[in-house]
């Protein structure tokens, strides 16, 4: 056999220019993202103090710090978990155990994955049609609300997805024994899915406590303490996007802080999700 | 029930015919318990006792027990409260799963609802409206349109090849301890909020981009027929160009991360044989996994393109709020979903409202398109997986 010379220097030099284009591509990516990671440090660690914890936000050019938007995040997502975990628990519940392959499943599942990656403002002007207007004013329940329409399909999805790597064996053994179709779901498919179910609430947890856009206009901000579910709340997203906008030095350095802890937050909870996912699946 | 005259022998037969149609059940019970010879508990108040050959049966009443009686309407009470319950729960989680369902009528129909005024004001011109006056109550979408349009392209162009290429340096050639951790990473990564890749853009991002990039751009180019009009203009630092770069960003590791799973999938025994055959990594990538998973990748640039034409935050800081089509990308321009965070909360008249809300119907129009294309092509690598 003849080796062709030129096609096989032809071909070798393609591939290291393919490997250095790759090599290229994740350095250019992996570059910009840590750059972003460093600047949020550097700006965020600089912002920490007691103070952001213990005073609220500031008028302009005062010192102050964060304990209202905290307050208000914690809240507003503790109610929009309580609401849409068992909502979510439930309907992924359905999918996955009555009717997997029902054309009513085919339908909520679709609408469910587009719920899941659609455009978030939307689904304030959603909440601001359905409860700001007829209450005749932005309220912090309107914010639970629209953040909890943000849960639901999160934890739809995992709740399925954990539903359905349990083994079928285990259902059957249970149905066997005479147990009631809702007993083999609640003491047995949910407890052996317990892991993964809680890594879905946890995910969810971790998406709504950086969403903005949903707020802009249900929750609306508060730079005063209120703890009036009635009333406009602030929240740690529209505290940064009021403050970053200003013109002000304190403020974006506040706004920096609160960058660092939502940021904070959402990889802790990410990265205990991910501990958790893989507990479920070995 | 017709009970059978308990004196007489019955053939099966017989007792099929004497039986009325609900105790067919019953009826079959009987005849296994002949067939077995098993004994029948008192709860049917009947003896049986096996004929001389198998199809004969003689059924005996018997005067039921007081206390198996009181045993049997204790079991049937917990029966009907475990399968009253069994309904209960299949109906809440039906509820919950049709809830779903409810959401998402909810929204279309409220955004339907709440954009009227400004649908029958401007109908179809809207859409195709340059002009956006609050002032004067005159409203048109096409300049968010376009900025919508524009930056999502900008992200997907810079960020679809980045992507792949950050994924198959993760499948094909990183070294193997470094795959997990940065794999991690990207996943990771994928989660921080947009808000955050706003502030940096804002605050980082568009200043450096300003002076180093921009000022040189626009002052060697500047005059250049085409290009020229593309780069032109003053250097803001923020602007429509700018906003594509950090949503490209904001996307890299979404779209790595679905890649990367998806080039996961491709059999290790195809990339065998064709390393096998001489192949370079190059051709092994190009000609073998690429196209045996192109749905999949396709797949998932689609969802990073419907959350590209979605992203609120990320846009709205740095594409600088101008409600203007300018030809040149350096220029401040403005998106759908950046003119409802900006605008909404002060919105004073009616058909300000509606008219931002429409808005948001064409964003969620425009999304769900997309979104639907992505879901079909990921459910059909789906299936080809499960096959």
């Amino acid at each position: 056999m003849v080796l062709n010379q030129a096609l096989y220097f032809r071909r070798r030099l393609a591939n290291s220019l393919f490997i250095a284009l790759s090599l290229g591509a994740a350095i250019f990516g992996l570059l910009w993202l840590s750059l972003i990671l460093y600047a949020l440090l550097k700006n965020g660690v600089s912002a920490l103090s007691v103070s952001l914890f213990t005073e609220i936000t500031p008028p302009p050019g005062a010192k102050g710090g964060l304990l209202n938007a905290i307050f208000g995040s914690v809240v507003m997502s503790l109610g929009a978990v309580l609401i849409g975990t068992p909502v979510g628990l439930f309907a992924g519940t359905y999918l996955a155990e009555y009717a997997r392959h029902g054309r009513l499943a085919l339908v909520v599942r679709f609408v469910n994955d587009i719920l899941l990656s659609g455009p978030s403002i939307v689904t304030g002007l959603f909440i601001y049609e359905l409860v700001v207007r007829p209450m005749h004013g932005f309220s912090a329940i309107a914010g639970t609300l629209s953040l909890a329409v943000i849960v639901i399909p999160v934890v739809v999805r995992t709740t399925e997805n954990m539903l359905l790597l349990v083994p079928n064996s285990l259902r059957e053994a249970a149905s066997a024994l005479g147990a009631p179709q809702s007993f083999v779901i609640r003491a047995v498919t949910w407890k052996a899915a317990r892991a993964g179910i809680i890594t879905g609430v946890l995910l969810a947890i971790a998406r709504i406590s950086g969403e903005t856009a949903p707020l802009l206009f249900t929750a609306l901000g508060n730079n005063s303490m209120s703890t009036d579910m009635t009333k406009p709340m602030a929240a740690l997203p529209l505290v940064i996007n009021q403050f970053a906008a200003s013109a002000f030095e304190d403020w974006h350095t506040l706004a920096w802080g609160g960058a660092l802890l939502i940021t904070a937050t959402v990889l802790g909870l990410s990265i205990v999700a991910r501990l958790l996912e893989n507990t479920q699946r070995t | 029930m017709a009970a059978p005259n308990p004196s007489r022998n019955h053939t099966i037969s017989i007792a099929y015919a004497n039986f009325p149609a609900v105790s067919q059940k019953l009826c079959k019970t009987v005849m296994f318990v002949a067939w077995t010879g098993c004994e029948l508990r008192p709860l049917h108040a009947f003896t049986i006792s096996p004929g001389p050959s198998l199809t004969d049966i003689s059924l005996q009443e018997t005067q039921p027990s007081q206390s198996a009686l009181a045993d049997l309407s204790a079991r049937i009470a917990t029966a009907r409260k475990a399968s009253a319950g069994d309904a209960r729960f299949r109906l809440t989680s039906q509820a919950a799963a049709l809830l779903v369902l409810a959401i998402f009528a909810g929204v279309i129909g409220s955004l339907i609802i709440g954009a009227m005024p400004s649908i029958k004001a401007f109908g179809f011109n809207f859409i195709i409206d340059e002009a956006w006056r609050p002032t004067r109550e005159h409203f048109g979408a096409l300049a968010p349109i376009y900025g919508t349009l524009v930056t999502s392209a900008l992200a997907m162009l810079i960020a679809l090849p980045v992507g792949i290429g950050v994924a198959i340096f993760l499948t094909e050639l990183c070294p193997r301890p470094l795959r997990r951790p940065i794999g991690i990473a990207i996943e990771l990564l994928a989660g921080v909020p947009s808000i955050i890749y706003g502030i940096w853009g804002l605050f980082v991002f568009a200043p450096w981009f300003q002076v180093h990039v921009q000022e040189p751009i626009v002052e060697s180019i500047g005059d250049v027929p085409v290009l020229g009009t593309l780069f032109g203009g003053t250097a803001f630092g923020i602007g429509t160009f700018t906003a594509g770069l950090i949503l490209s960003i904001m996307i890299l590791p979404f779209i790595s991360a679905v890649t990367r799973d998806v080039l996961e999938t491709v059999p290790s025994v195809l990339k065998e044989a064709s390393y096998g055959l001489g192949s370079t990594s190059w051709e092994v990538m190009w000609k073998v996994c690429l196209p045996f998973c192109s749905t999949g990748v396709v797949g998932g640039a689609m969802l990073a393109l419907g959350r590209a034409l979605g992203e609120t935050m990320a846009v709205t800081f740095v594409i600088g709020n101008a409600h203007r089509i300018n030809p040149s990308l350096f220029a401040p321009g403005t998106s759908i979903s950046a003119t409802i965070a900006n605008e909404f909360a002060e919105a004073t008249s009616e058909l300000y409202t509606a008219s931002l809300i429409e808005l948001g119907l064409i964003l969620f129009v425009i999304t769900f398109i997309v979104l639907t294309c992505a879901q079909l092509m990921l459910r059909r690598l789906e299936r080809a997986k499960g096959k």
